[in-house]
């Protein structure tokens, strides 16, 4: 995309985080769409485009009476967001629309009109993988693990230090699930998962959603929020079977979707002042460091373990790179979808309002995972009108 | 019982799972379908201790194994201790088959023997 070219003028939440018993999924969607638009001073008549994952765009425009001349239903698990993002952007670039509302909403603890977690038996998960005992993410995301734990002397206290970490972030943020703090040992006898992970390795599974509204940057000016601007974008898919990935040890996806991003917004590493890393597991921050670039292949564990992405804390100083500063996956909420969650904090973070906010804060880039390393979205934001 | 069989492409010389009716490396269609040695290494796995409810009630393993002619694939290692002292990365397994079905027999692997 053009660097600068497109800016989010709305971002929102759902009005309750956790658990919403009382909220469907269509429903998640909508009261994070109607807080989107009132933050940008937007009537759904103001919108020509709409994004959706989880549901149809169709169901979306249909519910909340928007009649789109644009709608992208890309589907590629819970990084689809920072795909729609990517693809809204190159669609009010080519004229296809000016306003585009991207939505998410999943009631992944309450069951409120959800649709089940499964794959059809004729499926290739379903002949090759599901026939082994593997059930939900905790025992398919997980399986590459211990060949990079092996490949560069990665241990389960490395593992538990990214929740630790996570949860210092975590306890400064009003909406997080889980605020306690917590130790390795803590993280190393919570329930046995799946070997090596242990629950608190795991993600949450919550309530909740959120929406951005984009446009052009020059339209972006004339609305009542300080405008977020897109510097880059990035995308690509591997294979929908972990056993299938080339290599245990990197994601295809991460590096070719990290790097068309960097490349697109013409920054260096040390440009960025914050960072979203999508964590369903505490081995994704790991890989997402490496495979970014911020990290050697094999020394992520030593940069979290040395406090570089971790926050102030009595006697030190935060580090150069805060990560996942909402409390992440691990602490603050998952749905089950959680990339829209990480483009919120990013939003945040650039308007300069997040919780735990990183003073000065330039730069912010939200990086995606769909599926079990099956594909991958990114998303570089700025608070900047040049760079 | 049984043979693990993959396939190849017969121009290229590529051995690939799952199976597809052509080689994904160079889109050639003249692929053929070989027994397998039915050696493998372990290459990666979790120890599930939440067992599906058809997989029984302890902890068993769900592992990735090297097959010795370069495809990887999901599978269960069976014949020793479900435990991480049992399940050495880069041990090497060999096929033993489980009859599910009259149509059905899954490929497991076990440590090699001898």
């Amino acid at each position: 995309m053009k660097r600068n070219s497109i800016a989010v003028v709305g971002a929102a939440e759902t009005t309750k985080m956790g658990k919403i018993p009382d909220v469907s999924v269509i429903g998640l969607h909508a009261d994070a769409a109607l807080n989107a638009m009132k933050d940008a001073g937007l009537k759904p008549s103001d919108i020509d485009g709409v994004a959706t994952a989880g549901i149809s765009p169709v169901e979306l425009a249909h519910y909340l009476g928007i009649t789109p001349t644009y709608a992208d239903g890309t589907a590629v698990g819970g990084c689809s967001f920072m795909l729609h993002v990517r693809h809204a952007a190159a669609a009010i670039n080519e004229g296809l629309c000016k306003t585009v509302l991207i939505t998410h909403g999943e009631s992944g603890r309450s069951r409120v009109g959800s649709s089940g977690f499964g794959r059809a038996p004729s499926s290739l998960m379903g002949q090759f993988e599901m026939p082994y005992g593997v059930t939900s993410p905790p025992t398919m995301f997980t399986i590459p693990v211990l060949r990079y734990m092996k490949s560069y002397g990665v241990t389960e206290e490395d593992l538990a230090t990214v929740a630790v970490v996570q949860r210092e972030w975590a306890a400064k943020n009003p909406r997080s699930s889980f605020k306690d703090p917590i130790t390795v040992d803590d993280v190393l006898n919570s329930p046995m998962i799946a070997w090596p992970f242990r629950m608190l390795m795991c993600c949450l599974v919550t309530d909740g959603g959120g929406a951005l509204i984009l446009t052009s940057a020059d339209r972006a000016k004339d609305f009542p929020q300080k405008p977020v601007y897109i510097l880059g974008t990035g995308e690509s898919v591997e294979t929908p079977m972990v056993s299938q990935m080339e290599d245990f040890t990197t994601s295809k996806a991460f590096r070719v979707s990290g790097k068309k991003a960097f490349d697109e917004a013409g920054i260096k590493h040390a440009d960025v002042d914050h960072l979203m890393i999508y964590d369903a597991f505490a081995h994704l921050p790991l890989y997402g460091l490496e495979d970014l670039g911020f990290c050697k292949p094999g020394e992520a564990k030593d940069f979290i373990r040395e406090r570089n992405t971790a926050p102030p804390s009595a006697g030190s100083a935060g580090g150069k790179l805060p990560l996942n500063t909402n409390g992440g996956g691990l602490s603050y909420m998952h749905s089950g979808m959680y990339g829209m969650y990480a483009m919120q904090e990013s939003v945040r973070q650039m308007r300069g309002i997040a919780p735990a906010q990183v003073e000065g804060a330039k730069i912010s880039v939200a990086h995606g995972v769909g599926g079990m390393f099956a594909a991958s979205g990114t998303v570089i934001f700025s608070n900047q009108e040049k760079i | 019982m049984g043979e693990l069989r993959l396939q190849r492409c017969t121009d290229c010389g590529h051995s690939y799972f799952p199976p597809r009716a052509f080689c994904p490396k160079c889109a050639s269609r003249d692929v053929e379908v070989y027994a397998a040695s039915g050696k493998a290494t372990l290459y990666s796995y979790v120890i599930n201790h939440r067992p599906r409810k058809d997989m029984g009630t302890e902890p068993h393993s769900i592992a990735v194994v090297e097959l010795a002619e370069g495809p990887r694939m999901m599978t269960n290692i069976v014949g020793c201790p479900q435990t991480p002292e049992a399940l050495q990365l880069d041990m090497p397994v060999q096929v033993t088959f489980q009859k599910e079905s009259d149509d059905i027999s899954l490929p497991l692997f076990e440590p090699a023997k001898g």
